[in-house]
This record gives structure tokens, C-alpha cells and sequence, in this order.
């Protein structure tokens, strides 16, 4: 692309939050509101770039909930396909614990992270375990969804060439999927960022725990630089989501392949 | 690793009916009472209104569905060991049903891939089946980037790779435009005048059914029962020539009139 076409496409997004900055830093300037409440975003660039140890931590900080969350997500990744793939093996195994996977959508984790410390300890795995609890139902539903929704016509035809079940699984039912299974990751991540946070929060470390100290310490300038990381996190890990599913569905649309 | 099943020398399977029946749950009669014989290496059209079980006729006979009640049996008189009868059958839908993530030449090469036969020697049955369709330089290209007339001659090559003693078509060319089809029509007439196999065509259009098939079959609407079983008198050779001459148009007169009594519900 162009410098141009680049301008062109930044541009729109860029604006508002170039105005809602601008509109921050006059109003706390002028003493409209006041400064403990909401941040300068100059303050917040401070905080981020230009706070020596502070900003040096907050870095830090960002690297350990990466890992966490990556860590999370490829367990809900890794599990949840797998769990997906045994559920749709027979419709008796579907029916006697599809109910159960759901309970995953309904954890409210806030309410059980103490509880995974107690079982797994102040440490970095019950942040992948809470990561992995919130993140794992939208992995499995997509990825059953897409299972269940091959082409009937080409099941017959597997069937009529003899296809055993792995082939079917293999050179079937998981391609036919892939949009879903996509789909499922990319809810996954953005949600996998979530639950290693509110992990933090409790053990302490990582982005989760600077929020807790920073809450302590009145310090709304790191609260929102501490957010705009988990932001940050929460992007990049969508868009290598992005990025693999547009590399391994580049065949499937006309759009994407004939350039 | 099996070998490609050289059965396209050995001619065509036959086809018995008798009194074949399938009611779904529910008691909707799909077919109802067909009976029909079909000699070795014989081009059958099955014509008739849309939803008169033709389709579920189709499926019983390549054994992905089982008729109620009746007999149908499928005579190989070539058939050296039993159970090899799925690989002898190829069957062909209404769309293209192609795996979007494979190009053309793995399309086609995967009944044979199924069937677990060596890597080389599947590729080159699948670029000679593309060949016979046209699309001999087409091969690396995906689905997406066919027309849908392209996708059909794929989806073709891919039911002729395995050599078929019996080819099932389900109204596989109903979708494209008239000029397309028609090529499509001569096309599968050529593949047929050259591997020798027995074709069943379903179909709801008459010319189509009247230019193809050398006896056709037209069936009542549901439950669909035989209307009349027409030997048509049209010659091996058929051609451009053929939809303008006499004969052809005498013949599908026939075929219109046996269609009209069938969506009465008046059996023959």
C-alpha cells in the first residue's frame, strides 16, 4: 500500500482519539476535572515511556500476562478442539456432556479465582488456569458447530469411498471446520487476556496485579497505561489469529486467491 | 496400496428393481413401486417432476439409503471378489461439492486417495481424468477461481478417476446456463461412448434426458412410481445436429406428453 492509501485508511480511526486526547488534556489542564480522577494522556505517555524503573516494570509486567495468556489460550486451544472432536463421536457423548462444557460460559471467574490459587498457588499457573476457563467454551461451540455442518453431500461421497473415521476427521470434517474453529480462537484470545488479568488480580504479578497496586495508590495515570497494555495484548493476539486463519483460508474465497 | 481398478475394460454394471418402496418417518412415499432393469453399459435417464423420489431412487441404488421394502441388486458380470462394490460406483450431485482447500488435481484425486492408492499413481489417473473433461491446464488452480461450469467438469474427472462401472448423476448439470450445459451433455456423452460404464441420468428437463439417453424413464410425482420406460430411437452418434433433427424433437414430444400424465398421478 501507499503512503497514501495508508493516510487513508488511518485516518478515520485515528481522529476520535486524537479529539477525546485533546479534549482530556485541556479539561484536566484547565481544572475542569480533576487529575485524580481521570489521567492527562501526557501523564499517561509518562507512565508508559519516560518513568524509568515504573515504565520498565509496567513492560515487564505486560511480558508475564503475555505469557500467561498465550499459555491459556493455547490450552483452550489444544483442549478445546479435542474436546469438540469427542463430543461429535457418537450423539449419546454429545448429549451427556455438551451440558457440562457449557458451564465453562458460566463461570463467573472473579468469583473462582481465589478458589484456583488455593488449588494451584500464587503462581503463574492459576492465571493460565483462569485464562483457560473463560477462553475454552467458545473453542469448543465453534468448533462443534463447524463439525456438525459439513456438506452432507460430501460426507456421502466419503462414505461411498469407503473413508474410514479418521480419514473422515482428517480430510473432512476438521478442514470443512476451519472457519469456525477460526472464529472460536478469535473470541478465545481476546478472552484469554481477560481471565490471566483477573487471575493477577488475585496472585498478584503481571498486568493484573500493577492494576491492583496502581488502584492502591490512587495512581489513575498507571491504571490507564496499564490498560492500553492489555489492549495492546488483546490486538496482537487477535490479529496473529487473523493472520493465520487469512494464510490457511487463502484458497477459499476468489476474493483472497486470485490476486 | 491398492491399484486403480482398470474395470472401465470389463463394461458397465447391470441394475435390477423390483417393486422398490421407501416411505420415510413420517409416511411421506418418496418412491413407491418402482421396478426397472438396466442392461450392462446402458445410458438411462430418469426424468421427472422435482421431488417425485428421484433422487431418492438415486441414493438407494449407490447404497446410501435403504429402500423400505423391494429388491435391488446390482449385477456385476464382471466381479471377481465381493464387497468391492462401492468402488465401482461413482455418484455425482446437483453442485460441484468440491473441498474448497484443495486445488484441482487433489480434488480429483481423492477418491483414489480414499481408497488408499499411491501417491504418483493417483495423480496421474486425476490429471488423465482431467484430460477427458478439458482441464488438463487447470489443474494447480482452486475452486474458487472456476466458473460454475469448470467446478461441474471437476467434479466429473473426479467421479471418472476411479473408473466406474456405474456413474450416478443426480441433476448434475441443472444449475448452469443452456450453452454451458449443453457442452456439459456432449461432454458426458463422449466420457460415456469411450469408457463403456452404466450411466443413470436424473433429470427434469426433457431435451436433456431426449439428447442423452439412449432409454429414459419418466416418473410420476410422489410417490413416484414408472410412467413409461421409452427406448429412444435416436442414434449413438449425437451431436449439435442432433437437437434440430426430427426425430429428436418427435421423441421429446413423447417424453412431454409421458410427463404430463405422470403430474396427474396417472401411471402407465
Amino acid at each position: 500500500m501507499s503512503i497514501a492509501a495508508w493516510v487513508k485508511r488511518l485516518l478515520p480511526p485515528v481522529t476520535p482519539l486524537v479529539v477525546v486526547f485533546a479534549a482530556m488534556e485541556v479539561a484536566v489542564r484547565m481544572g475542569w476535572v480533576k487529575e485524580f480522577l481521570v489521567p492527562t494522556p501526557t501523564s499517561v505517555f509518562h507512565a508508559l515511556f519516560t518513568d524509568g524503573a515504573g515504565s520498565r516494570e509496567m513492560w515487564e509486567a505486560l511480558l508475564r500476562t503475555a505469557e500467561g495468556s498465550f499459555a491459556g489460550f493455547a490450552l483452550s486451544a489444544v483442549l478445546g478442539l479435542i474436546v469438540a472432536v469427542v463430543l461429535t463421536s457418537a450423539g449419546w457423548v454429545q448429549r451427556a456432556f455438551y451440558p457440562y462444557a457449557v458451564f465453562f460460559q458460566t463461570v463467573p471467574i472473579i468469583a473462582i479465582a481465589p478458589l484456583l490459587v488455593i488449588w494451584l498457588g500464587f503462581d503463574l499457573r492459576t492465571v493460565v488456569a483462569s485464562a483457560f476457563i473463560v477462553s475454552v467454551f467458545p473453542v469448543i461451540a465453534n468448533t462443534l458447530a463447524g463439525l456438525l455442518s459439513v456438506d452432507p453431500a460430501l460426507r456421502d461421497l466419503f462414505r461411498l469411498y469407503g473413508a474410514g473415521r479418521v480419514a473422515t476427521l482428517f480430510k473432512l470434517k476438521l478442514p470443512s471446520a476451519l472457519p469456525s474453529i477460526l472464529t472460536g480462537l478469535r473470541i478465545a484470545a481476546g478472552l484469554a487476556v481477560i481471565g490471566a488479568i483477573v487471575g493477577e488480580f488475585i496472585t498478584g504479578g503481571g498486568l493484573g496485579g500493577l492494576i491492583g497496586v496502581a488502584r492502591r495508590e490512587q495512581r489513575v495515570d498507571k491504571v490507564f497505561a496499564i490498560l492500553l497494555l492489555s489492549a495492546l495484548l488483546g490486538v496482537v493476539m487477535f490479529s496473529l489469529i487473523n493472520l493465520a486463519g487469512r494464510l490457511s483460508l487463502r484458497h477459499w474465497h476468489a476474493s483472497e486467491s486470485a490476486s | 496400496m491398492t491399484a486403480i481398478p482398470t474395470s472401465a475394460s470389463t463394461g458397465g454394471i447391470g441394475l435390477t428393481l423390483r417393486d422398490v418402496r421407501r416411505a420415510f418417518l413420517g409416511g411421506v412415499v418418496a418412491v413407491d413401486g418402482i421396478s426397472l432393469d438396466v442392461a450392462p453399459g446402458e445410458f438411462v435417464a430418469i426424468l421427472g417432476p422435482s421431488g417425485c423420489g428421484k433422487s431418492t431412487l438415486l441414493r438407494a441404488i449407490a447404497g446410501l439409503d435403504r429402500p423400505t421394502s423391494g429388491l435391488l441388486q446390482l449385477l456385476d458380470p464382471n466381479a471377481k471378489e465381493k464387497g468391492d462394490g462401492g468402488r465401482a460406483l461413482a455418484y455425482v450431485f446437483q453442485d460441484a461439492h468440491l473441498l474448497p482447500w484443495r486445488n484441482v488435481l487433489r480434488n480429483v484425486a481423492m477418491p483414489l486417495e480414499l481408497m488408499g492408492v499411491a501417491a504418483n499413481e493417483r495423480a496421474d489417473a486425476a490429471r488423465n481424468a482431467l484430460e477427458q473433461v478439458g482441464l488438463g491446464d487447470a489443474m494447480r488452480r482452486y475452486p474458487a477461481q472456476l466458473s460454475g461450469g469448470m467446478r461441474m467438469r471437476v467434479s466429473l474427472a473426479r467421479a471418472m478417476v476411479t473408473r466406474p462401472r456405474l456413474l450416478l448423476l443426480d441433476e448434475p448439470f441443472a444449475a448452469l446456463d443452456e450453452l454451458t450445459r449443453q457442452r456439459l451433455d456432449e461432454m458426458l456423452r463422449g466420457l460415456w461412448d469411450r469408457a463403456g460404464m452404466t450411466v443413470l441420468f436424473v433429470t427434469h428437463s426433457i431435451a436433456e434426458a431426449a439428447f442423452l439417453a439412449d432409454r429414459a424413464v419418466v416418473m410420476t410425482r410422489r410417490p413416484g412410481r414408472v410412467v413409461i420406460d421409452h427406448r429412444l430411437t435416436l442414434g449413438r452418434e449425437r451431436s449439435g445436429a442432433t437437437r434440430t433433427s426430427e426425430v429428436y424433437v418427435r421423441e421429446m414430444r413423447v417424453l412431454y406428453e409421458a410427463l404430463e400424465r405422470g403430474d396427474r398421478g396417472e401411471p402407465a
